[in-house]
């Protein structure tokens, strides 16, 4: 079993195409949808954790290519350089997924990363650039 | 009924009674307004926000030959120098000539402070009694005379929180605020807040000693755009923009815990502040002042599109619940102002004054009352 994170694409005239489930039945892989945004006549974008055998994870990737849509893999990550931090929560204002939140009792800054969209929003919002994507 | 030289005695003898403004609150709950305030000694506040109207001046020293320096950069940053031969003031938001947003005056603060080397470049006309014309050097804290913060406007008794209700993502000094009311930023320490904590300005005032950037300064003057006037409470907390106070302190004693550099995205650059201020419990008012709750303190919304008037106010414990209701939504919401920061603060406040390192002073004037609401700038004819 291997995971990666995709962000996938939609043109405007691929809108029908039913591409989770293919993903599902003819590849036998999981899918966990992170985030999307996609609606008729607009171009759309989806964010996903997908999960399978990596021969399966592969056909998949091409199946995708074939159909002309294009894709991005998440190879980076999201590094918090937590000594560097003063936890005043300006980060949390953007973040999509709340994979940052400010814990209630103590006020400090916490990181959920199995949360993170890795969108990176938060390494410009960060007032004091403790926030980075790393390969 | 207690004096400032009373409790001074007291911290000299390290026998004050010292808690921070949250720990206040449970104590009353436990004691009661009266017993509390026979008890209690100070009440120590604290805060840890972005605040633009921050700076340092800075005296070089004179070289040989001398130079008046009429243009003066620091690691690039412009620095003003329209004073003396070798004064300089460091505007915190000014930006570098090449780095732009990446590096500015806040960074050159921070450097400073850290003892790192600076360069310095200025220029000059040349005159008869200072005939260089230009210089290239470094300098640092242990190489300059004097270096003290002297910040027009700190501390802001309240400030107003920020939402956007355009459909455009918008960068501002109050955060990066999304569309469509994609969110709420807000920027206080709440009931830690200094001027919250003693609302009217009875002790507080100019002459204070407080801890600024983790050393002892002053409250030298009214901050800028100090607006007593503005609505209140009953309890006496302003609901909007109210008080402010411009603060005074030796750079070279500060730490980089307490005065960090910031950069807001498409906005600019500005410094973080901390600021602690003792707040003498004289009597059960001022211990009931003290003992003021998120939930009795509010603030009003305000839409940085300027597109809606939207009359909304919050109290700040349901701001930082982490959701608010805008017309029937839930938005989230999220500090620019590190609670935590100014929770240690407050702390370390505390611990000054209980080992006897730190003795209150008596205003030597009130901070003004006044009624008169702000000026604004009109386009007048020329």
């Amino acid at each position: 079993m291997k995971t990666i994170k995709i962000s996938i694409y939609y043109p405007l005239n691929k809108i029908t195409v039913p591409l989770v489930s293919t993903l599902i039945k003819e590849f036998d892989l999981q899918v966990n949808i992170l985030h999307a945004d996609i609606s008729l006549n607009k171009t759309g974008k989806l964010v996903a954790d997908v999960s399978g055998e990596e021969q399966n994870l592969d056909d998949a990737l091409k199946f995708i290519e074939r159909q002309g849509i294009e894709y991005r893999l998440f190879n980076k990550k999201l590094i918090w350089h937590e000594e560097l931090c003063v936890h005043c929560g300006a980060c949390t204002a953007v973040c999509p997924s709340h994979a940052l939140t400010m814990s209630g009792e103590t006020w400090s800054l916490e990181f959920h990363k199995e949360k993170c969209l890795v969108c990176g929003l938060c390494t410009k919002a960060c007032p004091l650039n403790v926030m980075s994507l790393q390969d | 009924m207690k004096t400032i030289a009373e409790i001074n005695e007291r911290i000299k003898s390290r026998k004050a009674v010292v808690v921070t403004a949250e720990e206040i609150i449970d104590l009353v709950e436990e004691k009661g307004i009266k017993k509390a305030a026979q008890e209690v000694d100070v009440v120590t506040t604290g805060t840890f926000g972005p605040m633009c109207s921050s700076g340092m001046f800075i005296n070089f020293g004179h070289s040989k030959p001398g130079i008046k320096m009429t243009r003066t950069w620091l690691n690039d940053v412009p620095v003003f120098s329209g004073i003396a031969a070798v004064d300089a003031y460091v505007g915190a938001t000014e930006l570098s000539e090449h780095q732009g947003m990446q590096y500015g005056g806040a960074h050159v603060i921070q450097d400073f402070i850290e003892g790192k080397d600076i360069r310095l470049y200025a220029e000059s006309r040349g005159t008869d009694c200072y005939p260089r014309r230009d210089i290239r050097t470094t300098i640092n804290k242990n190489n300059v005379n004097q270096a003290y913060l002297f910040n027009p406007r700190n501390c802001y008794q309240n400030y107003p929180a920020a939402t956007n209700s355009s459909d455009r993502i918008m960068y501002t000094y109050m955060g990066t605020l999304l569309p469509n009311f994609g969110n709420v930023t807000y920027s206080t320490s709440g009931e830690l807040s200094p001027l919250m904590n003693d609302p009217e300005y009875r002790t507080i005032g100019i002459g204070t000693r407080i801890f600024l950037g983790g050393t002892q300064g002053y409250i030298a003057w009214e901050g800028t755009q100090h607006d007593p006037g503005q609505e209140r409470l009953e309890n006496g907390t302003p609901v909007n923009l109210a008080a402010t106070l411009a603060l005074i302190g030796d750079a070279k004693k500060m730490s980089s815990r307490y005065i960090r550099a910031a950069i807001y995205d498409r906005y600019g650059v500005s410094l973080f502040v901390g600021v602690g201020i003792p707040i003498p419990i004289l009597d059960e008012d001022m211990l009931l002042r003290t003992a003021v709750r998120n939930r009795d303190i509010v603030t009003t919304l305000v839409d940085k599109s300027g597109r809606e008037d939207l009359g909304i106010r919050f109290d700040y414990e349901t701001l930082r619940s982490g959701w608010v209701e805008i017309k029937g939504r839930q938005v989230p919401t999220a500090p620019l102002s590190s609670l935590k920061m100014a929770r240690e603060i407050a702390g370390e406040l505390k611990n000054w004054i209980r080992s006897g390192n730190f003795l209150l002073s008596e205003p030597v004037e009130k901070l003004p009352y006044r009624k008169e609401r702000l000026n604004s700038l009109e386009i007048r004819g020329e």
